[in-house]
């Protein structure tokens, strides 16, 4: 297999060119929605061009609980604060599932979010859903990625039991999947543009959970930290470990990324490869025109775990591809300065269209 | 306590597979699920065919539910998930919301999958307004979880549903667009030459170091570790569990199966034949973090 079949496109990083262009919330036909993990990120993200940051408590209300990221509510106020001035939104994401001992606290989240004044929350789970419907039916409710709505049946389901106003589709349908459900579907739909890539069906992988104990759906992580142990080894070598389990061995040199399950070398059938996904990012920007066309109402950015560096280059370069989609639908075209800004902060330098792309599968 | 032969969730050939269920029809099992989970390209037999076979394992004296995609992507599967629910005789298990959602609009009773999530007995609650008459927790719902769950339905004044567990089988553990099964054979999905029908009970997965991990299962991830709760069994009595779920396997289903039925049938507590449970302790999965 050493001729193993690459999808990803390998791309040189360059030096990723800072960019300030700063557009205010027009006529666009898709929404650019970003990620923020603390407020300068928020703030950069409403300064490049996102029409709305999506957002965490800091608990494990939602599905990116690592230490030292997210909101308390005097940071998320002033955000949210900052985002309306400049007339923008903040969503909160609710995104996990909390057992019957633990669902009042996400209530109370939800309550939270409600009286913060949030633009919406995005949620998976079916009690917390409900209860926002019930206890605050003027607050939005997006699915969340983490709701594995992959049918219209499913997006009908939370449609008519919990009045989503909004689906955010798991990564796993191809383009023209996308472009057919977009027809079905009850509600708008979001989609992932850019961003690390769960190659699993987010809210239905235990990879993390067999492994360590800590669930992406109950406790908001996925390969915590405090169960990666890397070792340096006297040839300069290095291996990762989680929970004591071998990921992956790294050369001299050799870059290692974050060791999710899913991103390891393991040995199948007598060869070691990366059985189940190579580290690389999603990165759907050729697919833009084909997006709007299909009627898709919102883009989305990966990566509240990112720092203010990455928020700023990525909205950036996705709030310049939309302008100038939505001035020349026509004539838009990919610019190689965009990718290159966006190959260099993908995980490992490299980008694929993933799931989007039939051959990816 | 009853007993239940999960849903193949690998893929064989169809002589074998209509084989296995000749042998099922006289086990001592009360509920056979069949059907297709995993993969809609595993077409050894029809849907016919699993309707004819629901029809034979039914006058045998089994209850039968036919068993639902986990993941569904096109419209074909969705449309053959329509007519699944719409069979006429057998009940449903669904193993996403798409299958409940089809099943309420039919008003068609069903049991909901270990894929469902699950987590809490309000979600409970809601899908028993849609017509579960069963639940089946998925894979890292534990004792305390199901003690919990049965504690806050109960303090709703509601009444649990048959709950039915994972005692014998890999766990089924993820799920993806992308088929790992044509990956490690180096083809793609959408020629992948059906390569699943070469691993009956999967393709083993392990580290570098040769630590047994994971099964490869098409577009499904499993544990390499066949889960054995029989020595638990006082414990899933005491919490009032109303079924014991056997996946089946390649090989030595049918003494699986006397060897549960007799420790339910004799009050016996077995001695361990297959791997700890983590997850039902309160741990990590793999039996590693336990032993």
């Amino acid at each position: 297999m050493a001729n193993r079949r690459r999808l990803s496109q390998v791309n040189d990083a360059a030096a990723a060119a800072g960019d300030d262009t700063t557009s205010a919330a027009t006529d666009f036909t898709m929404q650019l929605v970003c990620p923020a993990g603390n407020l300068p990120a928020l703030k950069a993200a409403i300064d490049h061009g996102a029409d709305a940051v999506y957002v965490g408590f800091r608990d494990q209300t939602n599905a990116r609980a690592f230490p030292g990221l997210n909101f308390d509510e005097v940071e998320l106020r002033q955000g949210i604060g900052y985002a309306r001035q400049r007339g923008r939104q903040v969503f909160i994401a609710l995104n996990t599932y909390p057992e019957p001992e633990r669902l009042g606290d996400w209530q109370q989240a939800v309550d939270r979010a409600a009286a913060l004044g949030a633009s919406a929350i995005i949620a998976a789970e079916l009690a917390v859903l409900d209860y926002a419907a019930r206890a605050h039916p003027g607050l939005p409710r997006h699915l969340s990625v983490q709701g594995s709505a992959t049918t219209a049946a499913a997006l009908r389901y939370y449609h008519e039991r919990c009045g989503i106003a909004r689906a955010v589709l798991p990564r796993v349908l191809s383009v023209q999947q996308v472009e057919r459900l977009s027809q079905a579907s009850p509600v708008p739909l979001e989609v992932f543009a850019f961003g690390s890539l769960c190659i699993m069906v987010e809210g239905r992988c235990q990879l993390s959970s067999y492994l360590t104990g800590a669930s992406p759906n109950r406790h908001g992580v996925c390969s915590p930290a405090r169960f990666v142990r890397w070792d340096e080894h006297a040839d300069g070598s290095r291996s990762v470990r989680l929970n004591g389990v071998l990921i992956d061995r790294f050369a001299v040199q050799e870059p290692a990324g974050y060791p999710t399950v899913c991103k390891g070398r393991y040995a199948v059938g007598g060869e070691v490869f990366h059985a189940l996904e190579e580290p690389t990012s999603l990165n759907t920007l050729e697919l833009l025109p084909r997006l709007a066309a299909a009627g898709v109402a919102a883009i989305k950015i990966e990566g509240r775990q990112r720092g203010v560096a990455y928020v700023t280059a990525v909205t950036g370069t996705w709030r310049k591809a939309l302008d100038r989609l939505a001035a020349d639908p026509a004539g838009w075209k990919p610019l190689p300065e965009w990718q290159r800004t966006l190959a260099a902060h993908a995980e490992g330098h490299q980008t694929t269209l993933g799931p989007y792309h039939r051959a990816w599968h | 306590m009853r007993l239940s032969l999960g849903p193949l969730q690998y893929f064989w050939p169809r002589e074998r597979v209509l084989a296995f269920y000749r042998a099922a029809a006289d086990w001592p099992v009360e509920v056979i699920y069949l059907g297709e989970t995993v993969c809609s390209k595993r077409r050894e037999l029809a849907a016919r065919d699993w309707l004819d076979l629901a029809e034979t394992l039914t006058s045998a004296g089994h209850e039968v539910v036919l068993s639902s995609l986990a993941l569904l992507e096109a419209e074909s599967e969705l449309a053959a998930l329509e007519r699944l629910i719409g069979n006429g005789r057998c009940r449903i298990e669904a193993n996403d919301l798409s299958a409940v959602q089809l099943c309420r609009e039919q008003r068609v009773p069903f049991v909901a999958g270990p894929s469902l999530n699950v987590y809490n007995h309000r979600a409970l609650e809601l899908l028993i307004e849609d017509g579960l008459f069963r639940w089946v927790p998925g894979v890292e719902q534990g004792r305390a979880l199901l003690a919990g769950m049965r504690a806050a339905v109960a303090a709703d004044g509601g009444r649990m549903p048959e709950l039915e567990v994972i005692a014998w089988g890999r766990l089924p553990l993820a799920w993806s667009a992308r088929c790992f099964t044509a990956r490690a054979h180096d083809v793609g999905k959408d020629d992948c030459g059906l390569r699943c029908i070469e691993h009956p009970d999967g393709l083993p997965l392990a580290t570098r170091e040769g630590q047994p991990l994971l099964t490869i299962n098409g577009v499904q991830v499993q544990s390499e570790a066949v889960c054995d709760l029989g020595p638990e069994l006082p414990e899933l009595r005491e919490l009032g569990v109303d079924l014991l779920r056997l996946y089946p396997q390649a090989a030595g289903m049918d003494e699986v199966v006397r060897r549960f039925r007799s420790a339910i049938d004799e009050g016996l507590v077995p001695t361990r034949a297959g791997a700890v449970n983590g997850y039902w302790h309160g741990q990590a999965g793999m039996p590693a973090a336990i032993a």
